[in-house]
């Protein structure tokens, strides 16, 4: 029987990461640093073959059976671990909220989905409410402003925890933008089945962040950040983007998402 | 009304390309949103008053039919007529039957959402009756022959000029020639104009926010004092409401009425809530000889039976709209319907069909705003899921998607095979994107790179770098 | 019955799994709820009621102005209306509460229904609700509703002792004192305004353009 902390989170937990298809596909760099944070906080970490997506594209575009495929691929692929942390609000939050409600007719499979969930956390959010942890060491010298992903703010309730990690820091300054809850128009196939409607969202989202005077865009979602990376490109801003794990784990040497080598 | 839902795609892209509507909708927004939170804030009680008011509209909505016989029989023993419709082609003959039997010529009308489903309006002038919208912004579009764009603020997709442009075109025949270009001009000649209507009108047409078992009460919820006018003036008075519309008590309607103006405008009570209850009386210097209620159902009973229940407890707020980037961008007339922003992406297709209008639920990032200020808790974003996937069991998703769709889950479904693939893939990528680190143009990703750039994978897939770090360590 | 009627309960019947009405042992406990009203979650009201009353309808833009009596009465109209600039024809509700105060005989008072070009009436509310700062007028052969929209300056007469905390309390307070329900009851909040024209928010919109209450106690 493994010991507990104060927090009751488990001393030495195993983790199951949940590397997310984007993060796997586009920015490996983020899996690293989810890697770096959670062994340097004490975890032992494993990271399953088996998975791909958490199945999000389907759900969310009607599409309930292969979703539910997917998602009982993921819980059992996951559900031998502790816990299952995966760093973005979206992921994390489909496998937290809607697995669980995909197997209405199916006791033993909502069974097993619900304790899958119940040990379902996105990274910063498990790092600072689970583990407790208080400092993270690594330097950042720049003003960053932080965009709340909307699933993480709200079905998460992401807002304070990856805040509170930046405060650790060195060197880095949060401006707040205007808005920063609101969202920049990625919503998954959303953005390629109504690009226009979400150009301009996207648009919005950066004239909030440029007005913030920030030097760098944080977040907690890699679809988000493509997105605005994307747009701060094609508007041709000097404004970086990280994902903020990577700032937290001190793996900035590689280029900002959009940037050239 | 007729429904141009399903020119959703054309609308919203023509609405984007609008300066004006971008315009009126941007000073619109902050103020809305503004508003609602400083209400909230000051209201400790906020929250429970929010599980309050659903508990009232659960239990309300699962005894509806009794609630309903309450109210119809209370309505009757103040004097009162009870009318029922199931569709909206039987609530029009209804109204044009009491207007023809009131020898009416001009009919006022307070807002009404569910007098636009109705299109009672056009209905009217088919007639040979003359409607007069009275609530400035319907007034105005009325004006402008156009529908309302938002469920609150009506004609919040017109800027000032565009309203004094109207007013010139529109007045000069009651002698009113100069151009007014302040709002309290504005709002000066809009109320000489209509108070002729008002003391003019034979029937007056009204909806409610609100129906008491009770007390057999019908209630409107307004700022200007129209509504007031519209149901005391004239002859004989009109109350179109959705059976959804009852409540039990006096002491369950004051519960939702402090969600109501809060979430809206911001107010902690509009200006006027009035409750009517029956002609006037014997012994009354005033009010209307005759009263009418009109009870809608126009499919809301069979929502009732399935998954979209919850949709009944709305009480016709706009928050959901208020703070919908989609609806902020687009704006309410792009919807194609009476009922724009969340609440109508769910509405619309439960109305008038999901082959009609399977747009709308689809044009939504799932952000989850709506559902997070509703005053009501409606999980509006798991209902347009839910209508998504309707719409895929119907076959109403395009074949592109469905193909697109259907081929990465049948490699997501088999992760070896997929990181195969996905190796293969991003190496190559990766390798292109290399020296710019993006993309402007890439083939099948237009939709993508028309906003956007895409930003360049790494080039190696964390899988595959994982492993090899194992390997080596 | 209408068929509509019946069809539209069917329906509803079906809906929630039923086959017809509700069991009478089921309506009996519904009717009983509908017979006791009970107030949900009300809000705490800080403070002094009428303080707070009073801080509530000048936060919506409520002229209030507070008098020992109802002798007093005469004098803050003819204050508001020389304020106002405005001439000294008034439209009285023909309440007995205000049929007895001594009015000045530099006032031409009718008392009878508003009609359309009416300057300024003078009514009686039945409540006032703290929470709120909100009046509540009732219809009846003493207080035609029309004189609470018609004329452009409104004056309200409430007695102290009529400031309720909650809006239950309002309704408690028609019920015992008020066999059927009104035709009309007015909850007034403030003077008619609108803010259709992009979001600005302009006063006297089709209603009164001032809101003026004489606290009387
Ligand atoms: S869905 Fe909720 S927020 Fe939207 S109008 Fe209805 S009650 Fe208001």
């Amino acid at each position: 029987m493994p010991s507990s902390n104060e927090n009751g989170a488990l001393t030495r937990p195993h983790v199951g990461l949940f590397v997310t298809c984007l993060v796997d596909l586009f920015r490996p760099n983020v899996g690293f640093a989810a890697v770096k944070l959670l062994e340097d906080a004490g975890c032992t970490l494993s990271v399953p073959e088996m998975q791909t997506c958490c199945g999000q594209p389907a759900y969310n575009s009607g599409d309930a059976t292969n979703a539910r495929d997917i998602a009982r691929q993921v819980i059992a692929a996951f559900e031998e671990f502790d816990y299952v942390v995966g760093p973005s609000g979206s992921c994390m939050g489909m496998i937290r909220a809607h697995y669980p409600e995909m197997f209405p007719t199916d006791a033993l499979w909502r069974g097993r989905a619900a304790r899958l969930a119940e040990k379902s956390y996105e990274l910063l959010s498990f790092l600072r409410d689970v583990l407790g942890v208080e400092c993270v060491h690594a330097r950042y010298e720049e003003t960053v402003t932080y965009h709340d992903s909307c699933s993480g703010l709200r079905e998460m309730g992401i807002k304070a925890q990856p805040r509170a990690l930046l405060g650790q820091v060195n060197g880095l300054t949060l401006n707040e933008m205007n808005e920063s809850e609101v969202c920049c128009g990625f919503g998954g196939t959303f953005c390629v089945k109504y690009p226009k409607i979400s150009e301009r969202m996207v648009a919005d989202k950066v004239q909030s962040i440029t007005e913030s005077d920030a030097t760098t865009l944080l977040g907690g979602d890699l679809g988000c950040l493509l997105n605005m990376a994307g747009r701060l490109k094609r508007e041709k801003s000097r404004v970086k983007v990280y994902h903020a794990a990577e700032v937290l784990a001190g793996l900035t040497d590689l280029p900002p998402i959009g940037d050239p080598k | 009304m007729q429904s141009r839902a399903h020119e959703f795609k054309q609308r919203s892209a023509t609405a984007l390309l609008d300066p004006e509507l971008k315009r009126a909708m941007g000073k619109a927004k902050g103020g809305f949103q503004q508003k609602r939170r400083n209400a909230v804030d000051a209201l400790p009680e906020f929250e429970a008053l929010r599980q309050a008011a659903r508990e009232i509209k659960e239990h309300t909505l699962h005894n509806l039919d009794f609630y309903l016989e309450r109210y119809e029989r209370a309505v009757q023993s103040a004097g009162g007529q009870v009318h029922w419709a199931s569709t909206t082609q039987e609530a029009r003959e209804i109204i044009l039957e009491i207007c023809r039997n009131a020898g009416a010529k001009r009919v006022t009308k307070g807002k009404s959402m569910v007098g636009e489903e109705m299109g009672i309006n056009e209905a009217l002038e088919q007639a040979g009756f003359e409607p007069v919208e009275t609530d400035l912004g319907e007034y105005i579009i009325q004006l402008a022959k156009e529908p309302p764009s938002h469920i609150i603020a009506p004609a919040v997709h017109k800027t000032k000029d565009q309203i004094t442009d109207l007013f010139h075109a529109h007045h000069q025949k009651y002698g009113l020639t100069d151009r007014v270009t302040e709002v309290p001009a504005i709002v000066n000649e809009a109320r000489t104009v209509l108070r002729e209507k008002f003391l003019s009108a034979e029937v007056g047409i009204t909806g409610a926010n609100f129906l008491i078992a009770e007390t057999g009460s019908s209630i409107i919820v307004t700022n200007e004092g129209n509504g007031d006018l519209t149901n005391t003036l004239p002859r004989v008075h009109i109350v179109t409401a959705g059976i959804e519309k009852v409540v039990p008590t006096l002491e369950d309607v004051s519960t939702i009425l402090r969600l109501l103006a809060r979430s809206a405008t911001g107010q902690e009570m509009s200006v006027y809530t009035t409750l009517s209850t029956g002609p006037k009386r014997k012994e009354d210097l005033d009010g209307p000889g005759e009263y009418h209620v009109v009870l809608l159902d126009n499919g809301r009973s069979q929502m009732l039976g399935n998954e979209f229940h919850e949709m009944l407890r709305c009480i016709r707020c706009g928050a959901c709209m208020n703070h919908c980037p989609v609806y902020q961008s687009v704006g309410g007339h792009a919807y194609g319907w009476v009922y724009p922003g969340p609440m109508g992406s769910v509405l619309t297709p439960l109305m008038v069909g999901l082959d009609k209008s399977f747009d709308l639920p689809n044009a939504c990032t799932l952000n989850g705003r709506c559902k997070e200020v509703c005053p009501m808790s409606i999980p509006l974003p798991d209902m347009l899921r839910k209508l998504r996937q309707r719409g895929h069991e119907q076959r109403l998703t395009p074949f592109r998607a469905r193909a697109a769709l259907g081929l990465w889950a049948y490699f997501a479904k088999r992760p070896r095979l997929y990181q195969l693939a996905t190796r293969l893939g991003m190496a190559v990528l990766g390798s292109l994107g290399k020296r710019r680190g993006r993309f402007r143009r890439l083939p099948f990703a237009g939709g993508w790179t028309d906003a956007r750039d895409l930003p360049a994978p790494q080039g190696v897939t964390f899988q595959t770098a994982f492993r090899k770090r194992g390997s080596q360590k | 019955m209408s068929a509509a009627r019946e069809r539209v309960l069917a329906n509803i019947r079906t809906a929630l799994n039923r086959t017809g009405p509700l069991a009478d042992s089921v309506t009996a406990v519904l009717d009983a709820r509908l017979e006791n009203p009970r107030a949900n979650v009300k809000p705490a009201v800080d403070g002094e009621v009428v303080q707070q009353f009073l801080s509530k309808l000048e936060s919506v833009h409520g002229a209030v102005v507070r008098v020992a009596t109802m002798e007093k009465v005469s004098e803050a109209v003819d204050a508001h209306l020389q304020q106002n600039a405005l001439s000294p024809e008034l439209v009285v509700a023909p309440d007995p509460l205000l049929e007895d105060i001594p009015w000045s005989n530099r006032f031409a008072i009718e008392r009878r229904a508003a009609k359309g070009d009416d300057r300024v009436s003078v009514t009686a509310a039945f409540a006032g609700i703290a929470e709120t700062g909100t009046l509540v007028l009732l219809s009846g052969a003493e207080s035609p509703t029309t004189l609470n929209f018609l004329p452009e300056d409104h004056i309200v007469v409430l007695k102290v002792e009529r400031i309720v905390t909650h809006m239950e309390d309002a309704w408690a307070r028609l019920r015992k004192e008020r066999a059927k329900m009104p035709r009309t009851v007015n909850l007034i909040t403030g003077p008619s305004k609108t803010a259709d024209v992009e979001q600005t928010i302009q006063e006297g919109a089709h209603g009164p353009r001032r809101l003026r209450v004489i606290l009387v106690g």
